[in-house]
């Protein structure tokens, strides 16, 4: 045992005594500081994200590096292990197939759309161009918060509420960006909100996220449960801002008023992403300038 | 007359003569050594749910605990604030957090004056389950979900005493007498 020592007890000592009591003073206005911050960004979530962000700016170069360490650790590995153990290989063709089998709902979805589109006029089904490509170099991985960042920003177009896809899936949107890097709302962050629908029919839900990797589905419409486990749900594209069939999860296990489903693109396996631009607003333009808008509120 | 031992004049920490230590050495490295723990954000781990233990706090808390009196009370304020610019939750949360914990541990020293390993280990864990419980509020999460920070707690109570020691490492390199007299 030993003692924390006789200088720290100010005894009679009344210049001592008074530090000590200025220390308590400070560190309580510090606290009360720190209270005030705090009622203001949860009253207005963004208003300290400029200097968050010019903070994210100055960190993130070594970000990059460690995330380009990441990856070329992870290669160095499996070329390692490739060698010595079929293992490996067999993690790798599991996972492509996992990627086919995405694909595959994506293209059923797909073609359900296509059924439904030739039906309208005047939409057109445009091909998305990304807006960026860039890199997730970091997440709050201490926070119960969920919230990524990635390697461009406002010098690549980035604005916030923009898309944010991997080639399994897609990851979340911009939540604010800065010159070079931005931040990034995960789909499981627990204010992230998408609308899905069930890639084989038009079963429509919304995927909220848990903060524990998996996204919480509940049904729009009340009644029997049609949902089974291994449905794979995609965007609904409903309200913009998501185009609509990006792959979004796989429902594990059913619940009373939808189901609890497994993330498709795990963000820990993604290195890169796809930034797409918003995408209401094509849609709107084109209805626009269509031919004959007989319901503009639609 | 003889000559003396080489290492006559020396101690762990280096020549006694013609040496002395470097205030910034001394006092930066406790500083530097908490900031770089408030960046575990950009660490090449991108986690789906929140698995990390609060880096920048154990650093802060274990340097509280080991050197008794080398941080000021007030060091919630900066410390908090440059980690709440990393870590995503509300802006303020660490700057209240951060200073509550100094201001605790400050009453918990007056009542336990005696310190040991086993004690302070319980301090911290303490410390550490209060703040990711109300951190998780905070940030807005719903009551039924707390049980997400659970894996995060365990790993941060039993990572402690590691961080503490290298806590104690860092302390001997803060002392090591770099400067040369002339």
């Amino acid at each position: 045992m030993v003692a924390t020592g006789p200088t720290r007890r100010p005894g009679s000592n009344k210049k001592a005594q008074l530090g000590v009591f200025t220390g308590y003073v400070l560190a309580g206005l510090g606290a009360l500081f720190g209270a005030t911050l705090l009622t203001i960004s949860i009253l207005r979530p963004e208003t300290f994200s400029g200097l968050r962000m010019m903070a994210a700016d100055v960190a993130s170069p070594a970000g990059e590096a460690g995330a380009a360490g990441r990856i070329g650790t992870q290669n160095f590995l499996e070329a390692i292990a490739g060698y010595y153990r079929a293992g490996s290989r067999n993690a790798e063709l599991e996972r492509e197939v996992e990627v086919a089998r995405v694909r595959l709902a994506e293209a059923e979805a797909l073609k359900g759309e296509i059924a439904r589109l030739k039906a309208l006029l005047g939409v057109a089904d445009d091909d998305t161009k990304p807006v960026a490509v860039a890199r997730l170099i970091g997440s709050t991985s201490s926070s119960v918060r969920r919230i990524g960042y990635i390697s461009a920003g406002r010098n690549e177009g980035l604005r916030p509420g923009m898309p944010v896809t991997s080639p399994t899936g897609l990851v979340g949107r911009i939540l604010s960006t800065g010159a070079r890097s931005s931040r990034v709302l995960l789909l499981t962050d627990s204010e992230s909100m998408v609308p899905v629908r069930r890639a084989s029919d038009n079963t429509v839900a919304f995927a909220e996220g848990r903060t524990d990797g998996s996204l919480r589905l509940r049904l729009v419409t009340l009644g029997i449960n049609p949902i089974k486990p291994g449905d794979v749900f995609v965007t609904s594209g409903a309200g913009g801002l998501f185009r609509p069939n990006i792959a979004v999860a796989v429902a594990r296990e059913i619940t009373r008023d939808g189901a609890i489903a497994q993330l498709l693109s795990n963000p820990a396996a993604t290195d890169y992403v796809m930034v797409e631009p918003i995408w209401q607003r094509p849609a709107v333009e084109a209805l626009r300038s269509g031919p004959d808008p007989k319901d503009p509120e639609d | 007359m003889e000559t003396l031992h080489p290492n006559a004049r020396r101690d762990p920490f280096g020549s006694r003569i013609n040496r002395a230590q470097s205030p910034i050495l001394a006092h930066g490295l406790p500083w530097v050594s908490i900031l770089l723990g408030s960046l575990t954000p950009w660490l090449p781990i991108i986690a789906s749910a929140p698995i990390l233990p609060p880096f920048g706090l154990m650093m802060l808390l274990a340097w509280r605990l080991v050197r008794p009196g080398l941080l000021p009370m007030w060091a919630g304020l900066p410390f908090g604030l440059f980690d709440d610019l990393h870590s995503g939750q509300p802006f303020g949360s660490g700057i209240l957090m951060f200073s509550l914990v100094l201001i605790a541990i400050e009453l918990i020293e007056i009542r336990f004056p005696w310190r040991n390993f086993w004690l302070d280990w319980l301090t911290a864990a303490t410390v550490l389950t209060v703040y990711l419980a109300v951190a998780a509020l905070l940030s807005g999460s719903p009551l039924m979900q707390l049980s997400v920070i659970l894996p995060q707690l365990l790993l941060s109570i039993v990572l402690f005493p590691v961080i503490s020691r290298l806590v104690a490492q860092f302390d001997r390199l803060r002392l090591m007498r770099v400067r040369r007299i002339n």
